[in-house]
């Protein structure tokens, strides 16, 4: 199985949009919207705050 | 004579104590089942390809499915969200899978998984309980 902490970051990052997508929103291409802007949100978040927390010595 | 309904004639139609057990029940059971049986066939199919795979790839994370323990709050927790998923957390119970590995890398990541899934079919039940209600 993948180990890859990206990896498994993208792939908790796209279950979890698409199924918050498919809950608020009724139209398929409005899901879709909703669910990549999502994506995209929880993967740059996550990478900024990375790098953030990169230095501190946890 | 016209054929609208109004709000509240709908949410009387759609208040039948049985009928909203009933798909409660199937929501919980089956991830998506609520919604399907109430013909929403895309967000059902939707919800019953995602959450169960989510579920799984938890299991192959080396992820652990907690038991019932109040002793201690965060782990009773983590098992009532596990078990929020309905029937591929019995199925799993059943082959004796979800014992979880605490020195595998992933093992915090397919807690996550699993947890998730079961907190995510908790909100869908919730939509189709809506549904349900005549509210969506």
């Amino acid at each position: 199985m993948f180990t890859g902490h990206f990896l498994i970051l993208v792939v908790y990052a796209l279950l979890v949009s698409t199924a918050f997508a498919t809950l608020l929103r009724d139209d398929p291409r409005q899901q879709a919207r909703l669910g990549a802007m999502m994506l995209g949100a929880f993967v740059l978040f996550a990478y900024v705050v990375a790098w953030l927390m990169f230095p501190l010595p946890i | 004579m016209s054929t609208k309904t109004t709000t509240v004639e709908r949410d009387k139609a759609g208040a039948e104590p049985g009928m909203l057990a009933l798909v409660c029940l199937a929501a919980w059971l089956v991830p998506g089942g609520g919604h399907l049986l109430q013909r929403r066939m895309q967000k059902g199919i939707v919800f019953l390809i995602v959450l169960p795979l989510m579920f799984v790839i938890g299991l192959l994370l080396n992820g652990r499915l907690f038991p019932l323990e109040v002793s201690d709050p965060l782990v009773f927790l983590g098992a009532i969200a596990n078990r929020g998923v309905g029937a591929p957390y019995v199925i799993a119970r059943m082959l004796d899978l979800g014992a979880g590995l605490v020195t595998a890398v992933t093992y915090e990541y397919g807690n996550t998984f699993l947890m998730t899934a079961g907190l995510l079919n908790f909100l869908v039940i919730l939509d189709a309980f809506d549904i349900a209600m005549g509210r969506k």
